[in-house]
């Protein structure tokens, strides 16, 4: 084809564009729990099984991804948040989305089915159905309760490391689950409490748009209690130890105290430092997720080095 | 006379375009890569990679007592 016959179709899709798609901040936080769970477990895989198991869990996770954005492509242009995603900006046409969604999830499933096991395959395609039709397509626009159930999704990539490397379901990767699932809902409210204006524009029935922030506010200061038996259970169980007992002690007291003053402010307050506690809890709850996982990889660590040398009590 | 040519700048989007092709290829080609290596793990770990094929296989049966 010479340039005179070229006819530019706007197909100017970029790599980065596809990328975006994938929502790459949510699988870093999906591949990184997943090999957690996958490392800590008792067994272990051979390792270029286990890189191909993450990378089909992580294509999972891009492909949920991908079927959201399809989905959502309607409310995600209305929001601040999400215009410059890929759809609403223009950069991918919506069946695109659709159809890279639907291929790669069948993929990473199928791969992950063989590359692993059966159960972690299963696992992978109850999340991304989960995800993709049970939280986006219904439960999002329907509830204020839309995110803590929805949050399971996020919550199965450890328990599908785990079922990867062991082939089964433990009481350590439901522990892992629990964390994740009651970390979700004061994660996203904190995040709702300051970019409310979105979500009552684009009709989304967010705790405070629904409830009000008053009420979001407590809620999140009871999740955050809720957080405090199920890290320190999981520091007693036979993946804990003292890495994750002492990161467990205090990522909870500093998100306790921080979720105490996000429950005490009322929005005046809030208003006059531009949401600044809010703020603060919503990325420091992202820090609470991730080192405690790493507090779970340090015991693994310490278990491999010191060997039996290690008395932990497992009350769990 | 000679014939006259006339170079044109390549649009961009040729470009763009082969970089994605490119891009495409390379995923394909390393997920070939990867298939065979778990293949290669999965045989010397001994894994059973016969199945059902519509006549009877003696190992297969075997295996199964």
């Amino acid at each position: 084809m010479s340039n005179a016959e070229f006819i530019d179709r706007g197909d100017d899709t970029g790599i980065r564009d596809v990328f975006e798609l994938f929502k790459p901040r949510v699988m870093s936080l999906v591949v990184f729990t997943a090999a957690v769970g996958m490392l800590v477990a008792p067994s272990q895989l051979h390792p270029l099984i286990g890189f191909a198991s993450i990378l089909f869990i992580a294509a999972g996770a891009g492909a949920s991804g991908a079927l959201n954005m399809w989905w959502d492509a309607d409310i995600d242009a209305i929001m601040r948040r999400t215009r410059g995603r890929p759809i609403p900006a223009g950069k991918i046409d919506r069946e695109d989305a659709l159809s890279i969604g639907l291929l790669l999830s069948g993929i990473s499933v199928v791969m992950l089915a063989l590359a692993a096991n059966v159960l972690a395959g299963a696992l992978l395609a109850l999340t991304i159905v989960y995800y993709v039709v049970f939280y986006t397509m219904y439960l999002k626009r329907l509830t204020p309760q839309n995110i803590v159930i929805g949050g399971a999704a996020g919550a199965f990539p450890p328990m599908i490391g785990w079922a990867a490397a062991t082939g089964g379901i433990g009481i350590e990767s439901v522990l892992m689950f629990l964390v994740i699932f009651f970390w979700t809902p004061p994660h996203f409210w904190s995040l709702s409490l300051f970019v409310s204006d979105d979500y009552s524009k684009a009709g989304v029935p967010m705790m405070n748009v629904a409830k009000g922030p008053r009420s979001t506010r407590r809620q999140i200061f009871a999740y955050a209690v809720l957080l405090v038996p199920v890290s320190a259970a999981l520091a007693f169980s036979s993946i804990g130890g003292p890495a994750t007992l002492l990161l467990a002690v205090g990522l909870n007291a500093d998100l306790l105290r921080k979720a105490v003053r996000v429950a005490r402010r009322s929005e005046a307050e809030s208003a006059l430092d531009r949401y600044a506690v809010e703020r603060k809890f919503f990325y420091r709850s992202i820090a609470f997720l991730f080192l405690l996982f790493a507090g779970l990889v340090a015991d693994a660590a310490l278990r491999w080095a010191l060997g039996e040398a290690i008395a932990w009590p497992q009350w769990v | 006379m000679g014939v006259k040519m006339v170079f044109r700048k390549e649009h961009p989007a040729f470009a763009n375009r082969w970089r994605r092709n490119a891009l495409v290829g390379g995923i394909l080609g390393l997920f070939v890569a990867l298939v065979f290596g778990i293949t290669i793990v999965k045989l010397s770990g001994g894994h059973m990679m016969e199945a059902f094929d519509h006549a009877i296989r003696p190992s297969l049966l075997e295996n199964s007592r």
